[in-house]
């Protein structure tokens, strides 16, 4: 318990260490909260990204801290509900022929430079026989008023603006002729404008909904589909990153720290072993880890992911089973060869302790301040040869990784589409957690290795 | 053994060191082969895992023959649709094609023999012809395409790894002379970035320098298309070399520096050293005598380590700057299941680690005094 006390102060001494460690610990509470807050399963099926759950999200938008950087701001993607915002009303009125006449205003502001990518909205309604009827039509800052669209809705309908073939031409003709490449740019631009100039100020967008039928009802959700979204972004599937980076945290600690553990003690059992028995045990040992070194460790990785298993949990295995016999299997025999001479072991035999006792009780505990160091050294290697992997494309292909997200973003070209928050993300995350470990790793080698201390 | 002889006489001291400079001679040669058959079976056996684990326990031969199937009935609907034949004669055909095919491939033995073939061949350096890959020459055969990627990998390694070992060594034997100093913290305090992989550093260098300040190229090892003059293709070259080769630098800088450092200044802490310095010998003198002597022999480890670095390649490094190496070229073979050419790159790996290892244990022998030869304990 004192020598536990004595190393805590002697790792307080070490600034560098003590960033380390709450670099670590803050990694460990962030995993902790990925799981709690977005269950494994969740997580998955969210970054399968199937309609139903991606059709909020628009495609390659930036993320929000973007704009904080920039004086021309990018349109902020948004999602309303009719009747649960103050700028989105719903009035209902009964008609005398029956059913009722529904009133939604949306009034936002568009101080924007830039083009929203899409206007979507969601009709969720219930009827029996006849349905609902719509109809759209948005007032713009100069006062004008565009009619947008009118339609019957079924129970689940969505309307996208951009896709109205009706709207387009509308526009054109709004616009005199000059047609614009995306209904945003004809809706938002003033009526007239050449080149295209967006008409700032406050939008009034007025949908008027008309039901036939007793208690049958219509609700609405706008989305805006902006140029950011969430404080992450999205990809080229309408992904929010958000789940990739959060669940990137416990996935990569779980496979460094599993791959440096499971190697680091089996390899420390497999030396020990080897020296106490001696004889062919020992020289197997030691032919093993010759034949060990020369094997390519990385070729050997890229061929089990293509021919094998993608599985990470396959990954981790062969990764650990290739490390078993590492060299530091050579230079812990060295260790455990003076340590066996020692004179408490001779003492050990003397009082008749098995084997398995003096192996487990004695010689172990002699390098385990030895390997702590180089453990926690060592996981960051494994954090990014998980990443390595992701970036050859050998990631596993249902679980988000920080590494599979480079690997999209490269394999999308967001380096040369200027979408560097795509690639920098993750590289942020991955590098906080390499530094971290190194930075502890570091230190403890420094206090448990005594011929470096003080150097 | 000779050298453990006891009461030697004065007079006997000439007889005594023909003797003993005889018997490290007969203890070298016993040692050098001792080693080189251990090495051997070493090598042996981890090619033959290597080529074990590359043909997917014999799966790769199914995707293979698959994949003939498929080519010989495509060749023979195609006889079939210019001059009529009945059914029987068509599938007598196909299945002859087949089997031709097949013995062309060795795929006719079982398992165990054609991977003992591979091993034979592969020991022998004698790689035989890539299955799908070719050349940019339009070979066929795995030592041209290994062969055609040399030299740019070892243009770019051998660069980057003699000025990474150069650099560091120097720069380390310069701070440990002066411990405690601002550079000798620095380094302490930045060698946790070496934690992180060159390709990775790669990715934002390509970001900074390439995407954001548009001056240095994305990737790739000339202009296309490559400029006419030597000098010109030349200075292509080496704008494209800049990245890649800061890249696999600087991540091993720091790490190379501080371990250089504490290591030189481990040797400096000797009891031997003070009493150089309480002779008042120089510092060069002391440098030169007591702390690099005794270092020799970890020097040449890492530079022969370094060595085998270099031929190797970086596949990721090369892969993220799209650099026409070796190191992607295991990559490539993986994903279009070209065994032959991964074993072919990997045995050349695997060769010439165990070559250096060998090499090194002669080193250490002639560097290093202390390592007592032949196993006599």
């Amino acid at each position: 318990m004192k020598r536990l006390k004595d190393s805590f102060r002697d790792v307080a001494r070490y600034p560098s260490a003590i960033i380390g460690m709450i670099i670590v610990i803050a990694l460990f509470v962030f995993s902790f909260y990925t799981m709690w807050k977005i269950p494994y399963n969740e997580a998955i099926k969210m970054w399968r990204a199937s309609e139903d759950i991606v059709y909020k999200n628009p495609k390659n938008a930036r993320p929000t801290w973007v704009n904080w950087f920039r004086k021309d701001k990018l349109p902020v993607s948004v999602d309303v509900v009719a009747g649960e915002d103050d700028d989105f009303t719903k009035v209902s009125e009964p008609r005398a022929s029956g059913g009722s006449s529904i009133e939604f205003v949306y009034s936002f502001d568009y101080d924007y430079n830039e083009l929203p990518q899409d206007f979507f909205l969601y009709f969720t309604t219930d009827y029996q026989s006849k349905n609902p009827f719509v109809s759209m039509t948005l007032q713009t800052p100069s006062g004008e008023d565009i009619k947008i669209a009118d339609l019957g809705i079924s129970k689940n309908q969505n309307y996208r603006f951009e896709q109205d073939e009706k709207l387009r031409t509308r526009l054109k003709r709004l616009h005199k002729g000059n047609e614009p490449s995306t209904a945003m740019e004809g809706l938002l631009s003033k009526l007239g404008s050449d080149p295209f100039e967006i008409d700032k100020g406050t939008y009034k967008l007025t949908i008027q909904a008309t039901t036939f039928e007793e208690g049958s009802d219509v609700d609405v959700e706008l989305i805006m589909h902006g140029k950011v979204f969430g404080f992450f972004g999205t990809d080229h599937l309408r992904r929010d990153l958000k789940v990739a980076m959060m669940w990137g945290a416990p996935i990569a600690l779980a496979f460094g720290l599993t791959a440096a553990l499971g190697s680091a003690i089996i390899t420390m059992f497999i030396s020990a072993i080897g020296t106490w028995f001696g004889g062919w045990l020992d020289e197997l040992i030691q032919r093993i880890t010759e034949v060990n070194m020369v094997i390519p460790y990385f070729a050997v990785l890229i061929m089990v992911g293509t021919f094998y298993s993608r599985s990470i949990w396959t990954l981790l295995l062969v990764t650990i089973i290739l490390n078993m016999f590492s060299a530091s299997v050579k230079s812990q025999r060295a260790i455990f060869l003076q340590v066996k001479e020692s004179t408490y072991i001779e003492a050990a035999i003397a009082y008749g302790a098995s084997d398995l006792r003096i192996v487990t009780r004695y010689m172990i505990p002699r390098v385990i301040p030895m390997i702590i160091p180089s453990l926690v050294s060592a996981v960051p290697s494994y954090v990014f040869l998980e990443a390595s992997l992701a970036l050859l494309g050998l990631g596993d292909p249902s679980i988000p990784t920080w590494g599979k997200v480079i690997n999209d973003a490269r394999t999308f070209g967001a380096q040369y589409q200027g979408m560097y928050y795509w690639i920098l993300e993750p590289a942020v995350f991955l590098m906080i957690t390499g530094f971290g470990f190194a930075l502890l790793g570091f230190a403890l080698d420094r206090i448990f290795n005594p011929r470096l201390r003080g150097m | 053994m000779a050298t453990e002889k006891k009461n030697i006489t004065l007079e006997s001291t000439v007889e005594y060191s023909k003797q003993a400079s005889r018997a490290t001679a007969k203890r070298l040669i016993r040692f050098f082969f001792r080693r080189l058959i251990l090495l051997m079976i070493t090598i042996v056996v981890g090619v033959y895992i290597t080529i074990i684990v590359a043909n997917m326990g014999g799966y790769v031969d199914v995707i293979l023959k698959s994949s003939i199937r498929e080519e010989v009935t495509m060749e023979v609907a195609a006889i079939a649709a210019k001059s009529y034949m009945t059914e029987d004669v068509r599938r007598e055909l196909i299945e002859r094609g087949i089997q031709e095919r097949e013995k062309l491939a060795g795929l006719d033995q079982p398992f165990v023999r054609r991977s003992l073939t591979h091993l034979k061949n592969a020991l022998t350096l004698n790689f035989g012809r890539a299955r799908f890959m070719i050349s940019d020459h339009g070979s066929r055969y795995v030592r041209n395409i290994i062969l055609e990627r040399l030299p740019a990998t070892l243009l770019l390694m051998g660069t980057s790894q003699l000025l990474l070992f150069v650099v560091s060594l120097f720069l380390a034997l310069a701070v440990s002379r002066h411990y405690g100093s601002f550079w000798d913290k620095l380094i302490v305090a930045l060698s946790p970035t070496s934690s992180i992989p060159p390709w990775f550093y790669g990715i934002f260098l390509i970001l900074f320098f390439a995407a954001w300040l548009k001056i240095l190229p994305f990737g790739g090892m000339v202009d296309a298309p490559p400029p006419p003059t030597k000098i010109g293709y030349f200075l292509s070259v080496l704008k494209h070399m800049i990245l890649p080769a800061f890249s696999l630098f600087i991540s091993s800088f720091m790490i190379n520096t501080y371990s250089w450092r504490t290591f030189f200044l481990i040797y400096s802490s000797e009891d031997y050293v003070d009493m150089a310095k309480a002779k008042g010998l120089s510092s060069r003198a002391i440098e030169r005598r007591y702390i690099l002597r005794p270092t020799m022999p970890s020097i040449i480890t890492s530079f022969a380590l370094m060595l085998v670095g270099i031929w190797t390649g970086a596949t990721l490094t090369e892969t993220v700057f799209l650099w026409p190496g070796l190191g992607t070229i295991i990559y490539q073979a993986v994903s279009r299941y070209d065994t032959a050419v991964i074993v072919g790159t990997t045995i050349i790996q695997a060769y010439l680690l165990g070559i250096t290892v060998f090499l090194l244990d002669f080193l250490y022998a002639i560097v290093d005094p202390r390592v007592k030869l032949g196993g006599s304990k």
